[in-house]
């Protein structure tokens, strides 16, 4: 999801009769639900694990802004404008919580800044599409948070305590991301015609970027049972799209507009909503940097980074100026 | 990177009379800053919370303790409630 | 003589209304860009601040007739009909730029709306009795900034007395009475703005002397006041009225 491609360093799961004391009492704290803290002992690959998912997921809540940033000043009431400013800002807020997290596992979040503008670190693929009309921060804020949700409303049972505690804060303040987000859709779907033409656009565009978010299909997924025994994940990434297509589509036809995908049809056997193939080897391309705006993402982080350098030192300059007058008057 | 803004623990107290708690940390140069971003990050700028910074490295621990972070948004931004929202009940819930 | 008191207290709303607009519209545009992951939550806090405060202002202009409501009277005007000083309309800039200018407003925008408290229109001392304490807090952020960055490394020292000298010209417009200052002034509903000047001028030049810079010489630059601005409107506004020019009534 959010951290759509994390490898788990772990070699397979092992039973409880396999491990040496230390992990087996590890494993048996998960296991009792009890939380893992900074100080306490842990397999460095649950660490390694950790530390990837937490930055990749902080990542994409930076990057994240950038999308619906860029609409902001073009809001079209104050209203509106004041609406996406809080919410970007949270998004800045949750990935401020995230680095915080994963800071206490041992690494700098000047280390984690590095590696997503080295581009060596990933964040959410849905992040490198383009924000062309109004209605895709209305669709960004239904379907991207609306999965986004899905996928965090379990995380604040994670095993790592500073993890889930992150992730309570950033569920209890994301809650009306999805509703804004979806109020813009009805906004459009009640307004002209060409408000509902642009609004089904949003849609057919943001759909399958949208499901493509709980990452590849489990068969192809290597780390989930790692991952699930050591309670950093609690559902399958297909469990979660599911979930996604049953409460999406008939808020789609609440609003009268088309899911952009013909096998989309209720599955009365299964007691779901059965849809069509997803283009994964888009999602790859994406992943590998092919994306519509991978490079624009990205140069716009690295710029804001480069051009704060100065600010960033001049600050510190400052303080440590202060510091020695201070030592000198004592 | 030597000239990393230094880690603070960020404590703050309520309007309910209650001790201050740990509610999360951030990066700052100096404590004045600290105190500043703290109240912009935490507290979206609630007026009437007291807060404390510290630096994470002078904070001796002992066995790390359960804390939930917990705090209320700004009053003011009632967009950030989800009941700002009229969701039909039809669309299910969000 | 209600219908020009109206007139004059519309006037006032429409001018601080659109300074905290278009400075608000300025400052939005960091989101996702500041220089540090804190500073993007800081400064997206004076923008709603800012954005705020202009659905207060411009809703009371409205009210006395500048359009329908708060909205209309953002989107639907044209640069000449716009009253906010030169100063809030200048670029982003470096981040320098963004603090001075903030730095530069904030000196004006607190005494300001502590004089407003005063009027003797009630519904001015409301707006500016909420308006007051965010501003507060804006004045208290950007002097800690000017004083630390003027204070700071050679580099920053360098690029904030480079702002100061940019933006200072344009500083002068909020303290410089008009006639229709002079009015409000005469009429108990908005402060001085002579007595405002010297208070002015004593804040920015403590901080400046703290922050080791200095105050450039040169002509003050005005025009906002009177709706005549810099080339820098015409595109705030394209950027910002876009939509609702697009799309002529639409609700959104």
């Amino acid at each position: 999801m959010y951290a759509q491609e994390v490898k788990s360093t772990g070699q397979g799961v092992k039973s409880l009769d396999e491990m040496e004391p230390d992990e087996r009492a590890f494993q048996e704290k998960i296991n009792a639900d009890v939380k893992i803290e900074p100080k306490d002992w842990m397999p460095e690959g649950y660490r390694k694990t950790l530390i990837r998912q937490i930055s990749q997921h902080a990542h994409s809540e930076i990057v994240g802004q950038l999308p619906e940033g860029n609409w902001i000043t073009r809001a079209p009431t104050l209203e509106r404008k004041a609406i996406l400013l809080a919410k970007v800002q949270d998004e800045a807020g949750h990935g401020l919580y995230l680095y915080c997290a994963a800071e206490t596992l041992g690494v700098s979040r000047d280390q984690m800044t590095e590696q997503l503008l080295s581009g060596k670190a990933k964040y959410s693929s849905i992040f490198n599409y383009p924000t062309l009309t109004w209605a895709d921060i209305g669709a960004i804020g239904w379907l991207v948070d609306g999965a986004a949700i899905m996928n965090q409303v379990p995380l604040q049972r994670c095993s790592y305590g500073p993890y889930s505690r992150a992730m309570i804060r950033v569920c209890k303040e994301e809650s009306f991301h999805q509703r804004q987000g979806y109020d813009i859709m009805m906004k459009l779907c009640e307004g002209a015609p060409e408000q509902k033409d642009m609004a089904q656009d949003a849609l057919n565009r943001w759909w399958q970027p949208s499901l493509m978010m709980f990452g590849p299909p489990d068969g192809d997924s290597v780390h989930s049972a790692q991952s699930m025994a050591w309670g950093i994940k609690q559902n399958t990434n297909d469990e979660l799209r599911q979930k996604f297509v049953d409460e999406t589509v008939p808020q789609a036809e609440y609003l009268g507009l088309t899911v952009p995908d013909p096998d989309v049809k209720w599955n009365e056997a299964r007691g779901h909503y059965d849809f069509g193939e997803l283009d994964w080897d888009e999602f790859y391309e994406v992943l590998k940097g092919n994306g519509p705006c991978n490079k624009e993402r990205l140069g716009a982080r690295q710029k804001a980074w480069t051009d704060g350098a100065w600010f960033r030192e001049g600050l510190m300059a400052h303080a440590k100026k202060r510091d020695a007058r201070k030592m000198a008057a004592e | 990177m030597s000239n990393e803004w230094p880690l603070w623990e960020v404590f703050i107290r309520g309007q309910h009379g209650l001790s201050h708690r740990h509610v999360g940390s951030l990066h700052a140069p100096d404590q004045e800053i600290a105190i500043k971003n703290a109240r912009d990050v935490y507290t979206r700028r609630n007026e009437g919370v007291s807060i404390w910074v510290v630096q994470s490295k002078d904070i001796a621990a002992s066995s790390p303790g359960d804390k939930e972070p917990l705090y209320e948004p700004s009053n003011s931004k009632v967009y950030r409630h989800p009941t700002f929202f009229d969701i039909p009940d039809e669309v299910g819930k969000m | 003589m209600a219908g020009d008191t109206d007139k004059l207290v519309c006037e006032l709303a429409l001018r601080m209304g659109d300074n905290a607009l278009i400075l608000g519209q300025r400052v939005s545009a960091w989101c996702g860009h500041a220089p540090v992951l804190e500073e993007d939550i800081a400064l997206a806090n004076v923008a709603l601040d800012l954005i705020g405060q202009t659905k207060l202002w411009l809703g009371l202009a409205a009210e006395l007739g500048a359009g329908d409501n708060a909205d209309d009277v953002a989107f639907l005007r044209d640069a000449r009909g716009f009253r906010n000083s030169l100063l809030v309309e200048q670029p982003n800039g470096d981040y320098g730029h963004t603090l001075m200018r903030q730095f530069l407003f904030d000196a004006w925008h607190y005494p300001m709306l502590q004089g407003l408290k005063e009027s003797a229109d009630i519904r001015i001392a409301e707006i500016a009795e909420k308006s007051a304490k965010e501003a507060a807090y804006h004045l208290e952020r950007s002097s800690d900034f000017v004083v630390r960055l003027g204070d700071g490394s050679d580099e920053s020292h360098d690029r904030m007395q480079a702002a100061l000298n940019a933006l200072y010209p344009f500083a002068g417009e909020l303290t410089a009475p008009d006639e229709t200052d002079e009015a409000l002034a005469a009429a108990g509903l908005a402060p001085d703005l002579n007595v405002l000047r010297q208070q002015y001028d004593d804040y920015v030049s403590r901080i400046f002397a703290e922050a080791t810079l200095t105050v450039p010489e040169g002509a003050v630059r005005k025009g906002g006041k009177a709706g005549l601005h810099t080339e820098e409107m015409g595109y705030i506004l394209a950027d910002m009225q876009w939509l609702q020019r697009a799309y002529p009534g639409a609700t959104w």
